[in-house]
């Protein structure tokens, strides 16, 4: 049952064939048997998962029917959960208990959904590997000697491995896409502005968006009716409709243009990922859509804009961890200032004091023209390239990453790890809707399809994504877990 | 642009991070890695472009100057590693 999508558990639940305690049941020895080997959570919500579970399975016999009542899930560590350890995988957080709910949380309890526990991550979301995590990396259920991709690692191994139905993820550069491609699920960054990003700890706010890690794009809807809309809580929330994303599920691809930017079809994409792209193009032109090239000319700047853009904004919003509030405070400070230093210094790693250093020297005076502008300015291009494509295409695809996924400890150069979103960060700077889907397992190892739709078309992009997840099956392939205990 | 260490340090003081001795050098080196990389933009003319800070066309939202939150402050406290008499404590700063 634990391997089953949330739209199947959700008709079993309905049915009265499984409850929601049994189902919570399952999934935690599930954890328990996994987690030692994979490091997908860092908390483990035992008694207030099942405390919630019966709540659900009492509501449905008095009559509830929402499609995520009693479905277990898990939030990434970034997610503010009220009376539960919130740590974004940082020693500066690691004893911090939010006070509140994020809006993304409260709408999921909201809905009747079940927190199985909070899933390990790069620290403060700043990596492609989750090896940046002060708690360790997460491993990659499909081979332990290999990263889940990153930043929300930890959610994308614990849907892959089946320790929860479905999890909760942020992307700012690729971070819900790539770990997605990575495990072989499906990650969904809805348009920015789509979802509240109340309660979810700052890395860039101009770029961080919320959206869901699952096992099929149907489930990605079903998460987004309940998550997306307007948030007076989060003055970047959009003012629009939300539609129920599930009833254009069905509609068909025929007619569908698609367009490949040849930029993601060019030197660094190893043979073996272009293979399975090319094989998924070639379905979807069996499905009724055509397929022609585009050109994204500015493409190839987008990393360089985002280590700006990124950085700076991470620069302004990691100030606030000054160790008087709330988290790690060190020990005996001579003065304010050694406890400002030494507590930043001592409580975040080194990858995340670079991007701070990094964006304080692109804001500092006299700078600031060379580096934030030109960036902004190199962000205006990047958005008019997409808004020129969409003139021509409904949806953009390609691979997710240029390669399955790579060792534990392969990439220590930063540089190196920064053009692994090379695919997918274009994508924030603009604000667009992107999916990640299974497209094939070459050597046994995940690929990811990427499909990337117009300013708030989610709709689309999940219409055909889920089209694709009928006619093919690479969706439901499951890896063999390796037990450490055994 | 290559930054020397000096200047790292600088801009650690600014960003309130204590750099080691041992730890400048390899970050100095990591960082000028990171510009080489961002400086590719450099090569691009941008003179007429219109900086885009964020993605959304759109004016900010205002709301009404009510309040609406409530007064939560000895439940926010308690996360202070020190606080007393609903004050956060931190070392002396004025003798």
């Amino acid at each position: 049952m634990i391997e089953k999508t949330v739209a199947e558990l959700s008709s079993a639940l309905a049915a009265g064939e499984v409850s929601s305690v049994e189902l919570t049941r399952a999934y935690l020895a599930r954890i328990d048997q996994y987690n030692a080997s994979l490091n997908a959570f860092i908390t483990v919500c035992r008694d207030s998962a099942l405390a919630q579970a019966e709540a659900a399975d009492e509501a449905r016999a008095g009559g509830r029917r929402d499609p995520l009542l009693g479905i277990p899930l898990a939030h990434k560590d970034i997610f503010c959960t009220d009376g539960i350890l919130t740590t974004c995988a940082s020693k500066i957080l690691h004893n911090f208990t939010a006070p509140y709910d994020a809006t993304v949380v409260r709408k999921l309890k909201d809905a009747g959904a079940v927190t199985l526990g909070k899933t390990n991550m790069d620290e403060f979301a700043m990596g492609s590997s989750n090896e940046t995590s002060h708690f360790g990396p997460v491993r990659n259920p499909w081979d332990c000697e290999r990263v889940p991709g990153g930043s929300s690692g930890g959610s994308a191994a614990a849907v892959a491995a089946d320790l929860c139905a479905i999890a909760t993820g942020t992307d700012t550069g690729g971070s819900i896409r790539q770990p997605a491609a990575f495990c072989n699920i499906t990650g969904f960054k809805p348009s920015y502005g789509r979802v509240s990003r109340w309660g979810m700890i700052a890395f860039a706010s101009s770029l961080d968006q919320a959206g869901p890690l699952c096992k099929s794009a149907e489930d990605a809807a079903l998460m987004m009716n309940v998550i997306a809309g307007l948030d007076d809580k989060d003055s970047t929330s959009i003012d629009r409709p939300v539609p129920d994303y599930t009833a254009t599920l069905g509609d068909s691809l025929a007619g569908l243009r698609i367009g490949i930017p040849k930029q993601h079809f060019a030197e660094g994409l190893t043979a073996e990922v272009e293979q399975s792209i090319r094989d998924a193009l070639a379905e979807f032109e069996k499905l009724g859509a055509s397929v022609t090239e585009i050109d994204l000319p500015n493409n190839h700047l987008s990393v360089s804009a985002y280590y700006v853009v990124a950085p700076a904004e991470a620069s302004a919003n990691l100030s606030r961890f000054d160790g008087v509030r709330y988290g790690y405070r060190c020990a005996d400070p001579v003065d304010l200032e050694d406890m400002y230093k030494r507590t930043r210094s001592e409580g975040f790693g080194e990858e995340v004091k670079r991007r701070i250093l990094v964006g304080t020297y692109a804001l500092s005076a006299g700078y600031y023209d060379a580096y934030y502008r030109k960036a902004q300015k190199i962000r205006r291009l990047i958005k008019q390239d997409f808004n020129r494509a969409f003139e021509q295409v409904d949806v953009i695809i390609g691979p997710t990453s240029p390669h399955t996924p790579f060792r534990l400890g392969a990439k220590t150069d930063p540089v190196a790890m920064y053009l692994e979103d090379i695919y997918t960060i274009a994508v924030n700077l603009a604000g667009l809707p992107g999916i990640s889907i299974p497209a094939g397992l070459p050597g046994g190892l995940p690929a990811g399809l990427h499909i990337v739709g117009r300013d708030f078309d989610e709709a689309k992009v999940l219409n055909v994504a889920h089209q694709f997840q009928l006619a093919t099956d690479w969706h439901r392939r499951k890896p063999t877990l390796v037990d450490r205990e055994n | 642009m290559a930054l020397d260490k000096s200047e790292v340090e600088k801009i650690a003081h600014l960003a309130r991070l204590h750099l080691s001795e041992g730890d400048a050098d390899e970050v100095t080196r990591r960082i000028t890695d990171i510009l080489a990389l961002i400086d590719q933009m450099q090569a691009v003319d941008t003179g007429s472009v219109e900086p885009l800070a964020h993605p959304l066309d759109v004016v900010q939202r205002l709301r009404a100057d009510a309040v609406t939150e409530t007064d939560r402050r000895d439940a926010l406290q308690e996360l202070a590693p020190a606080a007393e008499d609903g004050l956060y404590l931190v070392p002396r700063v004025i003798e």
